[in-house]
């Protein structure tokens, strides 16, 4: 009796190791990754290589500020895009649930979700760059901007749809507007998980490349304007890792530590902020 | 004359008809409750004043509200809504407001302009006509929904009558509180009907004969009885009443 006791703790002592031995286990690629992007990329990390442009070749203390610009107006202009769209189409999901349209958009937002980003990439070139007859900026932050609308829909629509109704008739019942119980009452209520959402969804897009290759294509010097074609960092590192120069390879690495770097302080970020932002109703 | 006057009120959800051919007149500065068992109708009927009803996509309303010699369905929703305060079974302050902007609620989110002071002035009697200034006077600032239930309850009293409403609508605002926060709600009630006429809808026979003037008894959508509360509690006029108040039903 007192064997079969014993022998079931073992079991128990053993199984729980197991558990947690896959559990780190399932840590470790993240880890390494992280370590070894660390190693690769720190190097190449300096002053200079945040505020200077690409060198010539042969020349060393090139940086990847055009990149980094690019990448974040490439990021804005998607979000600008994407953020007042997914809203209101979130807002319509979770306010009119059983429509005959929520139904479709609802499956088309899915199905969007599902769609490669090559092809979104290859459909806005169709869309944007052939009739503009460049590639743009523009151009990068719509196939972007397409690629986050799902996720910001989907966050908006199961965030509002747990908002309590009682809350949108206290509001109706002060005689106050529809569309402002919607925006002043039920969207702030409702914040922290849209911009959860929308954190997400950045983080989603920032390191995309193939949608980029044939809309906001690359650019070696500085370009704030969104009817020319702009460097990424995704592209960039794409670029240079497929050179055949040493140099150009170190600043690949660093990208790439940059480019993680964005993306997990991203979803920090939205981590952090469903926490202190949660409202109580 | 009555301030609000219910004529052949009908109300059906589809089918099922909720409210049938009630008529009666609310007097001004008095309380009239509303009793009746669970689903008779009560909450559609206060609904149907302030037009919240027209939320529900299937709710069809025959028959007419006079407010001060006016049809309530001729006039603008959201005017009407703002001379009839409501005040829900369940406290429902905005969950991203502090104490101060839920009383203003009813101007910050419609819009309407006034200067601090003024805004000020009214938060703080609004608050005081709710019997919470003493308890909140020093956290104004502070999230509403960190306010105990009694409180929240008359928190959002005071947002309703900062409006300053001719007719306040409550439904069963007691329920979700326990006898000691029911009990300053009532006394409240009391004090508010020299300022505003109030409609109190309960489940509660003894709440409904300490408070109201006149008191209005429904049955399965139709009104069985309605008059002065001092004569219905001692010779109810109908046995389906008088089986209510015995506690036979309901
Ligand atoms: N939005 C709605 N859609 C469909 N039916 C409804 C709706 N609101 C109320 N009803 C129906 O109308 C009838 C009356 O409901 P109501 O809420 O007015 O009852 P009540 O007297 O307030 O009950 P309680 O005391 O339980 O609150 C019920 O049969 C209910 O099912
Ligand atoms: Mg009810």
């Amino acid at each position: 009796m007192r064997g079969a006791v014993y022998s079931r703790q073992i079991m128990d002592k053993i199984f729980f190791s197991l558990v947690c031995f896959f559990s780190c286990l399932s840590v470790l690629p993240l880890i390494l990754i992280l370590g070894y992007l660390l190693v690769k990329g720190l190097s190449a990390l300096n002053w200079r290589f945040f505020v200077r442009l690409p060198q010539p070749l042969g020349e060393a203390g090139g940086g990847i500020a055009n990149a980094l610009g690019g990448s974040l107006l490439l990021l804005g202009t998607a979000f600008a895009l994407a953020v007042p769209l997914g809203l209101l189409v979130g807002i319509y999901l979770s306010e009119n649930r059983k429509s005959r349209l929520a139904g479709y958009a609802r499956l088309s937002v899915e199905i969007l979700q599902g769609i490669p980003s090559i092809v979104i990439g290859m459909v806005i070139y169709s869309w944007l760059v052939l009739p503009l007859k460049s590639f743009s900026a523009l151009a990068g932050g719509a196939a972007l901007g397409l690629m986050m609308l799902p996720v910001i829909v989907r966050a908006a629509e199961e965030t509002l749809k747990l908002i309590p109704s009682a809350l949108k008739e206290a509001s109706l019942a002060l005689g106050v507007p529809y569309y402002r119980t919607i925006l002043r009452v039920i969207t702030p209520a409702g914040l922290s998980g849209i911009v959860t959402g929308i954190l997400l969804a950045l983080a989603r897009v920032a390191g995309e490349t193939a949608p980029l290759l044939f809309t906001a294509f690359g650019n070696p010097f500085w370009s704030f304007h969104l009817g020319r074609p702009v460097e990424s960092l995704p592209h960039l590192i794409f670029y240079y890792a497929t050179s055949p120069y040493e140099e150009w390879h170190r600043l690949a690495w660093g990208a790439s530590f940059v480019l993680v770097a964005g993306v997990l302080f991203l979803n920090v970020s939205a981590k952090l902020l469903t926490r202190r932002w949660r409202v109580q109703f | 004359m009555a301030i609000l006057s219910i004529q052949n009120l009908c109300v059906s959800f589809q089918e099922n008809m909720a409210v049938k051919n009630v008529s009666m007149d609310i007097t001004e500065k008095k309380v009239t409750a509303i009793m009746g068992p669970s689903g008779c109708g009560k909450t559609t009927v206060l609904r149907s004043i302030n037009r919240l009803h027209e939320l529900s996509a299937h709710a069809r309303v025959a028959g007419r509200v006079i407010l001060r010699g006016e049809d309530l369905y001729a006039l603008d929703a959201m005017l009407v809504r703002r001379r009839i305060g409501m005040v829900f079974q369940r406290p429902n302050p905005f969950p991203t407001m502090s104490i101060y902007d839920n009383v203003a609620a009813g101007y910050l989110l419609n819009g309407l302009r006034l200067d601090r002071r003024e805004l000020d002035a009214l938060v703080e009697s609004s608050l005081r006509a709710a019997a919470l200034w003493d308890e909140v006077k020093d956290s104004l600032r502070k999230r509403g929904t960190f306010l105990s239930g009694g409180q929240q309850q008359r928190l959002c009293i005071a947002r309703a009558l900062a409006l300053r409403p001719e007719i306040m609508l409550l439904d069963e605002p007691t329920s979700a509180l326990d006898p000691k926060a029911a009990a300053s709600i009532e006394e409240l009630i009391v004090r508010l009907k020299d300022s505003v006429t109030i409609l109190l809808v309960t489940h509660n026979i003894a709440q409904a004969s300490r408070v109201s003037d006149f008191t209005a008894f429904m049955y399965l959508g139709e009104l069985v009885e309605f008059g002065l509360s001092a004569k219905m509690f001692t010779a109810p006029g109908d046995k389906r009443t008088e089986e209510y108040l015995t506690g036979k039903f309901g």
